[in-house]
């Protein structure tokens, strides 16, 4: 409840709520928090935090059956963590045609880490940031990193550089340089016609880049958006009072449906575009 | 929504998880997935093949069973016909047994009948000689009428 929380109003409280806990230095060279907008070399330190810490909850559970995994006598949560991974392994058999020992964890890590963040989502948005200003004095919490861009694009920045990586690998420079200007028109190398190609090849590049840019962009702002637009929501509903709980609940419902849609669109569109970077013409 | 170091921060953590999961978690359950998988497999397999084994032994088992059948019915047709045999020999040797009975107790019926004959007929001789003596109120020489009570007797 706004007001009773100590804020101004329910404007406030969204902003608060919206707020990462930014940590930077100021003039002085010292480290604080909250006083840094706009700046670069400034840390979202509760999405990194919450982003690490869930990447190591994945990693602990999966490590726990990978360490002693049994062929003849899986138990419960090994068969759970086979039922993932099957998934996700048909997912890029289906897709990606090559051979690569990195797709496949990638996807993996991508789709459960993914997983993990948006379902901060489900956690009651006044929990967190109320805890952390009572108990560890911190102004802001912010506690689902995909609703934080920075997260996103992150990842899908680390995407971007595999895609490149692929592409160069598997069709050499010369081939990477030929996708961006030799598509989609193909131009004239004969005859009189060989004055347009520069201009067909400008125009090539400045589409194929746009195009190329716009795979990170897009796959990380589609992510970002969901979650964001699902939080803002979720704060929305958290300002009317005790009409809340049937709505919460409601909104909850629904939004664990984005929730896995997302991880899993975010993990296919990376496999896409893997294989695309890595399929010759 | 600032872009800043965050994005940095996020990739290197990424890198790190990608990179632990490819090295310790994505090989050995991927690798227990398949040792299942070709385990099932064999299984099936194996499966199949005690499937085909089992129908070749009810296969043999039913030959057994008829092939026993067969020497049942023959061992029992054979004792069949001993049987037969042996009754008809029973009947044959009680026949004749019968006969030689039969035989001997004629012969001592015949030979009994031959002595009560014999003695009837000295009996005979003596009570006609009695009656004689009786009519003729005398004394007749027993010696001297001998041959005519023979003859006598003789007709009886």
């Amino acid at each position: 409840m706004a007001s009773e929380n100590g804020y101004a109003n329910s404007g406030e409280y969204i902003t608060h709520h919206l707020q990462n806990l930014q940590v930077c230095r100021d003039d002085a060279g010292e480290w604080v928090f909250g006083k840094c907008p706009g700046e670069f070399w400034a840390l979202n330190v509760d999405s990194m935090f919450w982003s690490i810490l869930l990447g190591l909850i994945f990693l602990f559970l999966f490590r726990v059956v990978a360490k002693k995994p049994s062929a003849s006598k899986p138990g419960r949560w090994q068969a759970f963590v086979e039922i993932i991974v099957e998934l996700v392994d048909g997912a890029v058999k289906e897709t990606f045609h090559g051979k690569s020992k990195l797709i496949a964890p990638l996807a993996l890590t991508v789709f459960v880490w993914v997983f993990l963040m948006n379902l901060m989502d489900l956690v009651p948005v006044d929990w967190v940031p109320l805890f952390s200003e009572k108990v560890l004095h911190l102004p802001y919490m912010k506690i689902v990193p995909t609703t934080d861009v920075n997260i996103t694009f992150g990842m899908s920045l680390s995407v971007f550089v595999l895609i490149i990586f692929y592409t160069i690998k598997n069709k050499g420079i010369g081939g990477f340089i030929a996708e961006l200007t030799l598509h989609p028109i193909a131009p004239p190398l004969k005859g009189p016609g060989i004055i347009a190609a520069p201009f067909i090849i400008a125009f090539n590049f400045i589409l194929e880049s746009v195009a190329l840019l716009a795979k990170p962009l897009s796959l990380s702002l589609r992510l970002f958006g969901n979650l964001f637009a699902g939080e803002l929501i979720f704060i929305l509903i958290a300002i009317i009072g005790y009409f809340q709980l049937p709505l919460h609940f409601g909104w909850a419902v629904f939004h664990v449906l984005i929730i896995t849609l997302q991880a899993y669109i975010f993990m296919m569109l990376t496999i896409v575009y893997l294989s695309l970077a890595s399929e010759k013409h | 929504m600032d872009l800043n170091a965050t994005v940095i921060g996020q990739s290197i953590a990424m890198v790190v998880f990608v990179w632990f999961c490819m090295k310790f978690i994505w090989p050995p359950l991927l690798a227990a997935i398949e040792e299942r998988q070709e385990k099932i497999a064999e299984g099936l397999a194996a499966a199949e093949q005690g499937a085909e084994r089992l129908d070749q032994a009810r296969a043999e088992a039913e030959e057994i069973v008829a092939d026993a059948r067969r020497q049942a019915t023959q061992i029992l047709d054979q004792a069949n016909a001993r049987a037969n045999e042996i009754v008809a020999d029973g009947k044959n040797e009680g026949e004749r047994e019968r006969e030689r009975q039969l035989t001997a107790a004629k012969a001592e019926i015949e030979q009994e009948t031959n002595r009560a004959r014999e003695e009837l007929r000295g009996q005979v001789s003596a009570i006609a000689v009695a009656g004689a003596e009786k009519i003729l109120n005398r004394e007749i020489d027993a010696k001297a009428h001998d041959d005519i009570l023979g003859k006598l007797a003789a007709e009886i």
